[in-house]
């Protein structure tokens, strides 16, 4: 095998593995647990202000 | 912002205080070595024939401060701060944490005596010599252990994605300060590189782009991440994209440097990848912006009452305007008029100090009072003029760099009919001297804002009160 041959199979590769990530992100199931890990960020915080994130999750988009 | 964050007894937030002191501190001694400068464009006789002081010794000197001492305490600060609170979990290791502080402190002391002097390896943004260069990659291993090792002792199961974008800034850069700073010591201050020629051209633009992929942005994602949701008190816009976002960015930005290097003894192939690599490179920067400034969607009215918030979103608006203007520079053809003109410096100063310094200022704001356990800042109101100081100061900066290198690249290429230069280098220097006035100008305005910006957090470490509000809220 020459060195573009491998060059274009690395690309290739590359170019499937990132399209496999994109459908990871973007599947049904990943939802949750990303839902979870994005609210990671308020997740130590004491009960009075998670009761207050509450109110505001509510009416966040996404 | 209004609500009461308590110190939680079990984080180790000490070495966080220390390291979000001295961001304040080194980002002012910084700045003013780079006012300093400017102005040494326009007077040279501000060299005060002194050589330790000439522009060519305290340039090294400014960007290592406002990078490495500034970004880089700013950085420790925030990602030891992040990976405890999102992992819900003390440091791995106190006294890793304390060696990598007074490690890092060292490392910046010793540029401040030998960069003047002129010890130097010449290498842009790692002209630190060798000794300086192995203590570098001891702190930051240890500082890589510290942090994975948080990781691994986590109590929760995810890993929160500013740790991925933290992660991965303090992986590459091991990997490539160590790759670049390979050198055969002649003495204990002199060394040269292993690498020569083309190789070594290479390797120093892989290293220093990726300086600005992995150090200046991956590292402050990581920053972008956490403290825009935490202070606009809403989860990130879209979970997904930052995923999406972060393999993108990591995959694309290490194979960008060649840009650096157009038209030199590089192959044509290798600047060509570099070229195409930096133009793909853009989807990737404004998915994480996009991002970032939709995180606020439907509480756009925060912007209006929180100036912290402001300078975290605004800090994303530079982000986006030079990940835009990268690219385009990054297109052979543009690129020939824009190297090595005044318009690469405003670049990476909109980058700097629009990206990075307000994104790193709006986050110390939000730190500083968590950590010493107070409600908030002592005065909104200084925060809301250290904004308008910092993007006035960063405008006047860019404009002035924008207009002077176009100018200068328009200049350089101009022939007469028969093949001569129209215009001479001086020439074209003196047509920039008066964007190089208002340069310094824009600078003093950055460097007033961090000043304003320490009285600030002075008055806010001082104040006996805990948890008080301490200025009625200005609106």
């Amino acid at each position: 095998m020459d060195k573009a041959l491998l060059n274009s199979i690395y690309t290739v590769l590359v170019f499937v593995i990132f399209i496999g990530i994109v459908f990871w992100a973007y599947s049904k199931k990943s939802k949750k647990g990303f839902d979870e890990a994005a609210n990671l960020v308020f997740a130590d915080e004491s009960e009075q202000t998670k009761t207050d994130q509450k109110n505001r999750e509510s009416s966040t988009n996404e | 912002m209004s609500e009461v964050s308590q110190a939680h007894p079990t984080y180790n937030y000490n070495v966080v205080k220390q390291f979000s002191v001295m961001a304040v501190v080194w980002g002012i001694i910084g700045m003013s070595i780079g006012v300093l400068i400017a102005a040494q464009l326009i007077w040279p006789e501000l060299n005060f024939n002194t050589p330790w002081l000439t522009y060519s010794r305290l340039r090294p000197l400014h960007t290592n401060a406002v990078i490495f001492a500034f970004g880089g305490c700013a950085l420790f600060a925030t990602s030891y701060y992040v990976v405890q609170r999102t992992s819900q979990v003390r440091l791995f290791s106190d006294k890793l944490a304390a060696f990598t502080f007074w490690g890092w402190q060292t490392v910046i002391v010793l540029a401040v005596i030998t960069l003047p002097q002129g010890m130097t390896s010449t290498k842009e943004y790692a002209e630190l010599e060798w000794p300086i260069d192995i203590l570098i990659a001891i702190v930051w291993i240890a500082y890589l252990i510290n942090f994975f090792g948080t990781i691994i002792v986590r109590k929760v199961s995810h890993i929160y994605v500013a740790n991925w974008f933290y992660g991965a800034f303090i992986i590459t850069i091991a990997v490539l300060h160590i790759g670049n700073s390979m050198a055969i010591p002649v003495s204990f201050t002199k060394s040269y590189s292993m690498y020569a020629g083309a190789v070594d051209a290479m390797m120093q633009w892989w290293y220093g782009h990726n300086a600005v992929g992995f150090f200046l942005t991956a590292g402050f994602l990581g920053m972008m991440y956490y403290f825009i949701p935490k202070q606009a008190g809403r989860p990130v816009y879209s979970y997904r994209l930052s995923v999406v976002h972060f393999w993108a960015l990591i995959s694309l930005y290490i194979w960008a440097g060649p840009h650096h290097l157009h038209y030199t003894a590089l192959p044509d192939w290798v600047q060509s990848v570099g070229m195409v690599m930096s133009v793909i490179l853009f989807l990737p920067s404004w998915g994480g912006m996009i991002n970032g400034i939709m995180t606020l969607s439907g509480a756009w009215d925060k912007l209006r009452h929180d100036p912290v918030l402001r300078f975290l979103i605004v800090s994303l608006s530079f982000y986006g305007m030079s990940t835009f203007e990268g690219p385009m520079m990054a297109i052979k053809t543009v690129n020939a008029l824009s190297h090595y003109t005044d318009w690469t410096i405003g670049h990476v100063h909109s980058g700097a100090l629009g990206w990075v310094a307000m994104v790193s200022i709006g986050s110390l704001y939000h730190l500083i009072p968590v950590l010493f356990n107070k409600t908030r800042m002592y005065s909104y109101k200084l925060v809301n003029v250290h904004f308008w100081l910092a993007t006035i100061g960063v405008v006047l900066y860019i404009v002035a760099m924008w207009i002077s290198g176009v100018m200068q690249g328009m200049m350089w290429r101009a022939v007469n009919s028969d093949g001569t230069l129209t215009y001479s280098f001086v020439e074209s220097l003196e047509a920039s001297k008066p964007f190089y006035f208002v340069r310094f100008l824009g600078g003093c305005f950055i460097v007033c804002g961090m000043l304003l910006m320490a009285y600030n957090c002075y008055r806010t470490i001082r104040s006996t009160e805990e948890n008080v509000q301490l200025e009625p809220k200005a609106a």
